[in-house]
């Protein structure tokens, strides 16, 4: 038991001393300033030659913006078709067919957002050609995406006053060439040498010792869970995702995926602060953030401790914890911490399967992922917590009576406007489409679609209406993870998580870099007595209770017809 | 707008030569030196490739172990979990069947000896691996079924047993085809 709890321990500790080297590293690396990796620049250049792209050109938040989307939907179209017609291309060796038009589409945005939900498994929904040129491809470009974006947002905060806020093209190579790309080489070739397979061969037969003809699906595995952690990606190579023997072999490999997950996110804070040149406010949002990652950590793991008490009341011994869904090379305790990290961190891959968690570990799956902020993903992350923030510096604001002003600028109608709609639209789309889904559950189960309504729900009761609640707040938080006894490759939830999952990714980009572009460019007021300061632990805490406050308003009767309610029954 | 549409196919082009050529042909060659050479590493009775070694396959006959239940029965081309939620009644109803079952065939045990483990199933449904405790419950089964000392089996048991990671991290472990396969090649 003790050397699970050590093994967490461990891996955190780790996670932390790779991660603030990196996030001063990345401050530099997007200052422009010299680091070690300046042997790259002539790949850089060559890169920007290749593509017509002049990387001193300076850009406005709204020219990064419309750079940012028209390579987004360059790669939607893209995907699109490619998807469809991947059993025409080459590099299919098990013979898998393509995929129908709704199952392209929801997988395909899933993929740009950086969410990597999957409606299909790995082993037989996608080929050896989609699964490297489409979904490993869209695991490096839209975690660049979401770096380059967050560099926007720490341009307008660098200097006093500013509109020229750098180029993204720049900034996008740069999270490829200088980040994911090179400790991506490093983290496959581990997992190489650890058993993950790297090869192209297709599927194995083999007859087993007792005599059963068994097939294996394989295929090159070890680049794609690479970078589907360290950008905070999380889809699978298998069905199984991270719980698959051949994607996560051992309990050493088990940590190295913890690791890789979380470092972008933590370095990126720590950046910021030196980034903008205050490096006080980063340790205040880390300090948030990780006051924030425990509380939903603790009672995870101790609710998988402390096993399933329906089982217990069959008598066998329940000594290592809840064991359904669970790998026994991994246990309970680290894969308690997985679930915890891969919702707070939107990378959604899975070491076990969370339909089948406790009832208060689904819960704190949940909320980990509708506040999606505690660290949160490559580069959106600090731009989610941002948003947290404004509100919090408004809501100060009016308590004290002053105009409120963050970092030296004032926040006025507009950027509290934009604010405010960000937070209502994550409710809106959880609240909403899990009312749409109930509504057809209840009412139209025989509806004529690829999985009937009525045959969605894995499981009874509360748990039911659980999965469909997960399924459209992962969507939204643009996470990935599944309670996966979801009958979901139908279309009408290909299409609903399609439309959530593209408007919770490119709105709560686009809201954090307009509010920073306009308060960027507004005239910089030097600090006096009457400032609110930002960077000091009584604003900290008034984050965090902004934080709390939002999301238990919006999502407390959800959360309560759900997991609560399975709690309660579990328990009586 | 039209210049960002021309940069971004372009950009498109270049990155997914480095990113879907180049950088995984680096990692498929670096592979090929692997344990397995890059196809995952096999496990091998007489000459005779009998597995994978990380890949769990169903043993049923009473003179092996067993290894965990899978919702998939072991089918190693289509992993999968039971996503069964703890409070599922027709699930619980499945589980006390296992305990049933593994009581029938182990008549000495108690309740209280079983680990969940072995009345759960995997999340991928390929679960090499069982808890040390759940080899130990098998142990005089399989020493009745091979004619074996029953200390002989458990030593072989402790022998193939994995213990943390670096003695520290993690729970211990034990692979069941290897174990299995240690237990064939012990009676010559």
């Amino acid at each position: 038991m003790n050397t699970e709890l050590f093994g967490i321990f461990a891996t955190y500790l780790l996670t932390l001393v790779i991660a603030i080297p990196l996030g001063k590293y990345l401050a530099k690396v997007f200052a422009g300033e010299k680091v070690w990796t300046d042997f790259l620049k002539p790949i850089e250049s060559g890169i920007y030659k290749l593509s017509g792209i002049n990387p001193n050109e300076q850009m406005n938040w709204k020219q990064h913006m419309k750079a940012l989307m028209t390579i987004n939907l360059v790669w939607l179209v893209y995907g699109f078709f490619v998807l469809m017609y991947q059993d025409k291309l080459p590099l299919n060796p098990d013979g898998n067919p393509g995929m129908s038009p709704d199952l392209a589409f929801n997988s395909i945005i899933s993929f740009v957002v950086n969410c990597n939900l999957q409606h299909y498994s790995g082993e037989s929904g996608v080929t050896y050609l989609t699964q490297h040129f489409i979904m490993m491809f869209l695991q490096f470009v839209s975690a660049a995406t979401g770096i380059a974006a967050a560099v926007v947002f720490f341009k307008a905060f660098r200097d006093k006053t500013s509109t020229n806020l750098g180029n993204f093209w720049e900034f996008f190579v740069k999270s490829i060439t200088r980040l994911l790309l090179p400790l991506s080489l490093v983290m496959a070739i581990i997992l190489a040498f650890s058993g993950t397979p790297t090869s192209y061969e297709g599927k194995d037969k083999f007859i087993s010792l007792q005599g059963d003809t068994v097939n294996v699906s394989r295929g090159p595995a070890a680049a794609f869970v690479a970078i589907k952690h360290l950008g905070t990606n999380g889809g699978g190579w298998f069905g199984t995702n991270s719980a698959h023997p051949l994607e996560n072999p051992s309990y050493f490999t088990n940590s190295v995926e913890l690791i890789a997950q979380v470092i972008i996110p933590i370095a990126m804070v720590i950046a910021f602060g030196i980034f903008i040149r205050r490096r006080k406010l980063s340790w205040m949002i880390f300090g948030v953030m990780t006051i924030g990652m425990l509380l939903l950590l603790i009672p995870t793991v101790s609710s998988e401790l402390g096993g399933n008490p329906a089982i217990a009341k069959m008598g066998v011994s329940q000594l290592s914890g809840a064991m359904e869904g669970k790998e026994v090379r991994f246990g309970p305790a680290i894969s308690g911490y997985w679930s915890t990290v891969t919702t707070i961190i939107s990378t959604g891959s899975v070491n076990s399967m969370h339909d089948s968690t406790m009832p208060l570990t689904g819960f704190w799956q949940l909320l980990g992922m509708m506040i999606n902020s505690f660290y949160g993903g490559c580069g959106v992350g600090v731009l989610n917590y941002f948003i947290y923030l404004i509100i919090a510096v408004f809501i100060s604001g009016l308590m004290v009576g002053r105009t409120p002003e963050f970092l030296g600028h004032k926040v006025e109608a507009r950027e509290i406007k934009i604010a405010a709609l960000i937070t209502l639209l994550s409710p809106f789309l959880i609240l909403a489409g899990t009312a749409l889904s109930s509504f057809i559950v209840v009412n139209h189960a025989d509806a004529a679609w690829a999985v009937q309504p009525k045959s969605w729900l894995n499981n009874p009761g509360f748990h039911g209406f659980s999965e469909m609640l997960y399924e459209m707040t992962s969507s939204n938080a643009n996470n990935g993870s599944g309670f996966e006894g979801l009958g979901d490759n139908n279309v009408f939830w290909n299409v609903s998580t399609g439309f959530v999952l593209f408007l919770g990714r490119f709105l709560p980009i686009i809201g954090p870099i307009a509010i920073a572009g306009l308060l960027g460019a507004k005239k910089y007021i030097p600090e006096s007595a009457g400032t609110l300061k930002a960077d000091t632990l009584t604003f900290s805490l008034m984050t965090f209770a902004v934080i709390i406050v939002l999301n238990a308003l919006s999502y407390f009767p959800a959360l309560t017809l759900g997991p609560l309610a399975e709690y309660f029954t579990l328990i009586k | 707008m039209k210049k960002y549409i021309l940069q971004s196919i372009r950009l498109t082009a270049v990155l997914l030569v480095l990113l879907c050529v180049i950088y995984p042909l680096v990692v498929a060659f670096a592979g090929g030196f692997a344990k397995g050479n890059g196809g995952g590493e096999k496990i091998t009775k007489n000459g005779k490739v009998v597995g994978y070694a990380l890949i769990g396959q169903s043993f049923t006959k009473p003179q092996y172990f067993w290894g965990r239940p899978s919702a998939v029965g072991y089918k190693a081309d289509g992993s999968g979990g039971s996503n069964k939620g703890p409070s599922n009644p027709d699930y619980l109803k499945e589980v006390n069947g296992r305990i049933d079952s593994l009581l029938k065939y182990h008549p000495y045990l108690k309740r209280s000896d079983i680990p969940a483990d072995m009345v759960t199933a995997s999340g991928s449904g390929l679960d090499p691996d069982i808890s040390v405790e759940g080899a130990a419950i098998q142990v005089k089964r399989v020493a009745m079924n091979r004619k074996l000392n029953e200390q002989e089996v458990a030593d072989l048991v402790k022998k193939t047993a994995h213990g943390p990671f670096l003695g520290l991290f993690g729970p211990g472990t034990v692979n069941v085809l290897e174990l299995n396969v240690a237990l064939d090649n012990l009676k010559k």
